[in-house]
């Protein structure tokens, strides 16, 4: 924590740099689907995510979905409102994905993934 | 590949079923049966009206809409900013919690549970020791839109399972969401949102909660959304408006399916008590009337009275100009009152309460200990403090406070400047006949301009007033001299006679006017006609003694002459009876005279004529 309170502000701003480029290969993905039972609709979300996740981020990522009927304490938790909601927790910035996740375009946008 | 275990699978939790067949037209057939009947029965006999009713607990509230918000169905409170509608909403909740033993959700969409237990802390709310208790629970919904991007269908399922989650946390029976319409603002797509709202507001009438919704006012629609579409069992208004500078806050029912209720505005304070809701125009007319006579402190007008006063729980007018007398009047009045261990309480639109005691102590009426006994109040506003629905709310909250048995409003006429004469005479009316009903005497005074007849009030109020007392000043010969005479007084004699009033430095003192040939005097006038007439009286006295005088020695002189005279006629008899004497003296010695002759020449001793007779045989 201290040596994070000393930087120069220049080590801040290339910090900023890197998180903007976030393309980076080595990025690690922290995912988290919330899903309201198992509606064709929440069927669909994960499939989908599952399919990106392998297609482009094999191995630097960590999906987690979340039955909100098995655990509906996550709800309060996570502030989720919407169901399906895909929360990108790491990489920062935090995004929502609300709905059945079929505009991929908008998700490699928010993931930050370059195809 | 590192993925963690997917959770995944149809809950045990059942997904409720939302198709409800035939469910709109007969319910609304059903109700309007319903209100039907409720009108024609009325009130007591709620037991016909079906419709079960959620006891909100909000002072004033329940009674305009005869028992409470419908029990387990949703109803809209909707207003502008800053008029109440949280405070409506937590305050269902906590009275719920404290009163009724009914858990209560409180998801709010603008304030942390925080900011939340802050805000209200200063209205007696303890939000987080009924948390504990598990009475309440809060839940925070924050939607942030700038983080949200849209990729397809979604519905609100996820906040229906925070909602039953924090519902079936407590066992809720109560739920305020506040204010749902910010989804509108943190989600992108509305038409999702619509249709998932009507299925939320049906979802929490299967859940069996009673729940208020607090929208804000929107432009030409009670609500910006359009949520009255989906909301149509209950909607209440809610209003902060400023007339003339003074802000009165209000309440409406706009719509109440299947109940009668109050359909006018009901002004409402919100105060360290929380909210009062006023039902001052639902007030029936029908109080006991009371026989019992009470005084009204000054023994002589309780005598013009009929002997006892007025009577207990009416409503009793001074009217009259500047300076006659009506405030001190009043004072005595509230005197007597507090004699009688009764409470008082004196609203002063004039004079702050420190100014009032000691003028009264310059007329010998020493009103602090009582103040002080806690049997006096007054209360010293001015009008132009609040609206005049708020002067008249405050009223309420202080009778039901103090619970005296007489109030005292000096002067009525200031209302007239916090709202017109037709608003201030209705407030008025509603005054009195509220304190009717609770059979508390009312004494208001009038402050009468001088145009103007003063057998008139500008309230227009003289026809629901009992007992009506006139004060009124008298110029003559160059002073002003203050008269007191009842204009009318209902079921019982009282005096035709006009008093002089008299402010002495031993209160109040009512004195007999001089009523002569020359009209009323008072003041010196009565005073110099006084004198002029015990002059003429001590004249007449002297003349009556006079003639008194006259009369005796007539008598004597009479009485003397009668001596004189009886005098002389006792000489006179005296004189006569000798004269009737010397003549039978006469007649005897003429007889005696007679036969001595006769004797003398021989004749018979028998007499002649027999003799005569013997020789004619």
């Amino acid at each position: 924590m201290k040596s994070k309170k000393g930087k120069t502000t220049d080590e801040v701003t290339t910090e900023l740099v890197a998180v903007t480029t976030a393309s980076a290969p080595n990025e690690y993905f922290v995912l988290c689907l919330y899903i309201a039972g198992l509606s064709p609709r929440s069927t669909l979300a994960v499939e989908r995510i599952q399919r990106i996740c392998e297609h482009y981020l094999a191995g630097r990522y960590e999906l987690t979905v979340i039955d909100l009927f098995v655990n509906p304490e996550m709800a309060q938790q996570a502030q989720i409102v919407v169901a399906p909601t895909l929360i990108k927790q790491s990489p920062s910035p935090k995004r929502l994905f609300i709905g059945d996740l079929s505009d991929e375009k908008k998700i490699f946008l928010g993931l930050n993934i370059v195809i | 590949m590192k993925s963690r275990p997917v959770q995944l699978g149809r809950s045990s939790v059942n997904k409720p079923t939302w198709s409800i067949p035939l469910r709109g037209w007969p319910r609304r057939f059903f109700c309007l049966k319903e209100s039907s009947i409720s009108k024609t029965v009325g009130k007591k006999n709620s037991a016909l009206t079906s419709l079960p009713k959620c006891t909100t607990g909000i002072q004033g509230l329940d009674e305009i809409t005869s028992g409470g918000l419908p029990r387990g169905r949703p109803t809209l409170v909707c207003g502008s900013a800053g008029c109440g509608k949280t405070l409506l909403g937590i305050e269902f909740l906590v009275r719920g919690a404290t009163l009724f033993n009914e858990p209560g959700v409180f998801i709010a969409f603008e304030e942390t549970a925080e900011e939340l237990s802050q805000n209200v802390r200063s209205l007696g709310f303890d939000l987080e020791a009924l948390i504990e208790k598990k009475k309440l629970a809060v839940d925070y919904i924050y939607v942030e839109r700038s983080e949200i991007e849209e990729t397809g269908e979604y519905d609100l399922e996820a906040l229906f399972i925070r909602l039953g989650f924090a519902i079936d946390s407590i066992g809720a029976k109560r739920i305020v969401l506040d204010t749902l319409e910010t989804l509108f603002a943190g989600l992108p797509n509305p038409a999702i949102l619509r249709s998932e709202l009507r299925r939320l507001f049906r979802w929490l009438k299967e859940k069996g909660v009673t729940a208020i919704i607090t929208a804000e006012r929107g432009s030409g629609s009670f609500t910006r959304h359009g949520l009255e579409e989906y909301v149509s069992d209950c909607v209440l208004l809610l209003d902060h408006r400023v007339d003339g500078q003074i802000s009165t806050r209000r309440l409406r029912i706009v719509k109440y399916r299947g109940s009668s209720h109050g359909t006018n505005e009901f002004p409402f304070l919100i105060d360290e008590g929380g909210i009062s809701v006023f039902p001052i125009t639902s007030l029936q007319r029908q109080h006991e009337a009371s026989s019992e006579r009470i005084s009204i402190g000054v023994p002589a007008l309780d005598a013009m009275l009929g002997g006892e006063g007025v009577y207990r729980g009416s409503s009793v007018l001074l009217s009259g100009t500047a300076g006659v007398g009506k405030t001190s009047l009043a004072c005595h009045a509230a005197d007597a009152c507090c004699r009688r261990s009764e409470r008082c309480l004196y609203i002063a639109f004039e004079e702050p309460e420190a100014q009032l005691l000691r003028n009264m102590r310059s007329i010998g009426l020493n009103l602090e200990p009582w103040v002080k006994h806690g049997l006096l109040r007054f209360h010293a506003a001015r009008p132009t403090m609040n609206g005049l629905e708020m002067h008249l709310a405050s009223i309420h909250k202080l009778v039901e406070g103090l619970k005296p048995s007489l109030v005292i409003v000096d002067p009525i006429t200031n209302f007239i400047s916090s709202g017109t004469v037709s608003e201030a005479s209705s407030m008025m009316l509603r005054l009195v006949d509220y304190l009717k009903a609770r059979q508390i005497t009312t004494l208001l005074t009038n402050l009468n301009r001088n145009e103007g007849a003063l057998e008139h009030t500008e309230l227009d109020i003289s026809s629901t007033i009992d007992t009506w007392l006139l004060l009124r000043d008298m110029e003559l010969n160059g002073e002003r001299n203050r008269g007191l005479y009842i204009l009318k007084s209902r079921g019982m004699s009282h005096s035709n006679q006009i008093r002089e009033f008299l402010l002495t430095d031993n209160g109040i003192l009512l004195t007999e006017v001089y009523l002569g040939p020359d009209g009323v005097l008072t003041g010196s006038a009565r005073l110099a006609q006084e004198a002029k007439e015990m002059a003429t009286a001590a004249q007449r006295n002297q003349e009556i003694e006079r003639k008194r005088g006259e009369l005796s020695r007539r008598q004597q002189a009479l009485e003397a002459q009668i001596a004189v005279l009886q005098l002389q006629f006792q000489t006179d008899k005296e004189e006569m009876e000798r004269d009737i004497t010397t003549e039978q003296v006469y007649l005897e010695k003429l007889e005696q005279g007679r036969q001595e002759m006769a004797f003398s020449r021989k004749a018979e001793s028998n007499g002649v004529p027999g003799s005569q007779k013997k020789v004619r045989k």
